[in-house]
């Protein structure tokens, strides 16, 4: 079974088709990157993967679960890191990864064991009482990530994660995230060519809601004859206007 | 315990704003003494205490609203309930957990007002409790408008609309500075038909002990309520599944 199966995923909005007929299968404990300018349609993609948006055609299956029928049972699987830093800034950092374990149900002993846990990993100790509100870009991102691991997700959606940070926070963010490849599947999306490079086993390139190519960032770079991922990116994408 | 968890943050994120706790209890009691000061030295038979008291709790609850749409706008601006949105909480674990914490809220402003009111000369009796229980139709209007307006606006106009417009209409519209009456015509029925001095009207028949008296008004408020709830619902559903 695959992680994530798309069926002629589509998404239209009055004239616009944001994502035209997507076929994609991720296996899991993959960590699969959706790159494309701005307007793509990847975050449209994967607003649909996560309930947040119906599509307009086509189905898409998580774990087995379909996004159109079993939403319920979808929601159970994935955990989400949005593309804002989505956390309550009111609330502690501790009290941020509690909440999460509150609203998916975790019982008051397994929510203080995972709060714990989760502080350890992503070592957010030293803030743990801080307002998430009052930290600093790079420990409100690795909160947020935080946060979206909460309820062990099988499949993890990261939106633009780094963006904005400091060549040292993105480092940190890189090493959390390759310390979940193999054990959770991971879909993310990002303008780094350089992030998707280093951490992806697989990369989809995406303009005009249009799926224009897949595969490893190696194979990738050898088919369009460059060195660098960025131009092999840039001729996939240039390429596809011609 | 998903409901709870929510709940428990939307009143940590209110009750930690140092401007919401301002303008919830620090303002109402201001005006209170304030009035109260001018009601020793000038008698005027509006602003006794016994009709004084029940018009400024009715005024501080107008600022639930504020609080209440502030807090939605926030968490859609900042994605934090789009992160929500994928995780099992419901469409009613939702509205609930904006609703539910502030009713106590109200409840707890209307005996910080009444404590200082007997202070200043209210006489402690029956009518105080049916007073008190008179603000919950209240709050629930004022809460829910809250949960609409938060649901169709911005943060700055969310300021605008519910700080400036509201409190302005639930201090002229309200009788509680002034008898409408001496006003008359148009505006005189425009405050009738409109909910803030049937409001205040409940709250000082009640706190009289005067239950036959506040039975009219009660019917207005949660018309009132009822319709505004309804609304609420109906546009946070349609913002969750667009």
């Amino acid at each position: 079974m695959y992680a994530i199966e798309t069926r002629g995923l589509t998404k239209r909005y009055k004239d616009v088709i944001a994502v035209d007929a997507l076929e994609l299968a991720v296996e899991q404990g993959e960590l699969f990157s959706l790159l494309g300018v701005n307007g793509a349609g990847k975050t449209t993609t994967i607003k649909m993967l996560c309930c947040l948006a119906r599509p307009t055609a086509g189905d898409a299956l998580l774990m087995g679960r379909s996004i159109l029928t079993d939403t319920g049972r979808v929601k159970e699987v994935i955990g989400m890191s949005p593309q804002e830093t989505a956390v309550a800034p009111n609330l502690s950092v501790r009290e941020n990864l509690a909440l999460m374990c509150g609203v998916h149900g975790l019982d008051r002993e397994t929510g203080r064991r995972k709060t714990g846990e989760l502080l350890e990993r992503f070592s957010l100790g030293p803030v743990e009482k801080k307002r998430a509100g009052k930290l600093s870009g790079g420990w409100q991102r690795r909160l947020s990530l935080a946060m979206a691991l909460v309820s062990d997700p099988e499949v993890l959606f990261l939106d633009e994660p780094t963006l904005g940070l400091d060549v040292l926070a993105r480092s940190e963010l890189w090493d959390a995230i390759r310390a979940l490849k193999g054990k959770t599947t991971i879909i993310l999306t990002t303008h780094y060519m350089e992030e998707a490079e280093a951490l992806s086993d697989r990369i989809g390139v995406m303009k005009d809601g249009k799926l224009l190519a897949l595969d490893t960032a190696a194979e990738l770079k050898a088919k369009t004859g460059t060195e660098k991922f960025e131009d092999a990116f840039i001729q996939i994408v240039k390429g596809a206007g011609k | 315990m998903k409901l709870l968890a929510f709940s428990g943050r939307t009143a940590k994120e209110i009750l930690r704003d140092p401007l919401n706790l301002f303008f919830g209890l620090g303002f109402p009691l201001v005006l209170l003494f304030l009035l109260s000061a001018i009601q020793a030295n000038v008698p005027v038979p509006m602003f006794e205490i016994g009709h004084l008291s029940p018009g400024v709790a009715v005024f501080g609850l107008a600022f639930l609203t504020l609080f209440a749409a502030q807090l939605i706008a926030k968490d859609r601006e900042s994605a934090l309930l789009q992160r929500l949105y994928t995780t099992p909480l419901t469409a009613v674990d939702f509205i609930l957990g904006y609703l539910l914490p502030v009713l106590p809220m109200a409840v707890a402003q209307g005996i910080v007002c009444y404590a200082a009111a007997l202070c200043l000369g209210l006489e402690l009796n029956a009518g105080l409790l049916w007073g008190l229980l008179a603000l919950l139709p209240v709050a629930l209007f004022y809460v829910s408008l809250g949960l609409l307006c938060g649901s169709a606006m911005n943060v700055k106009a969310v300021g605008g609309v519910c700080g400036a417009l509201l409190t302005n209409l639930s201090a002229w519209l309200s009788g509680i500075w002034f008898d409408v009456a001496l006003v008359g015509g148009w505006f005189e029925r425009l405050a009738n038909v409109l909910p803030f001095i049937h409001a205040v009207e409940l709250e000082r028949a009640a706190l009289a002990g005067d239950l036959a008296a506040a039975l009219p008004h009660l019917w207005w408020v949660l018309g009132y309520a009822v319709v505004t709830a309804a609304g609420a619902v109906g546009l946070f559903l349609r913002q969750m599944r667009t």
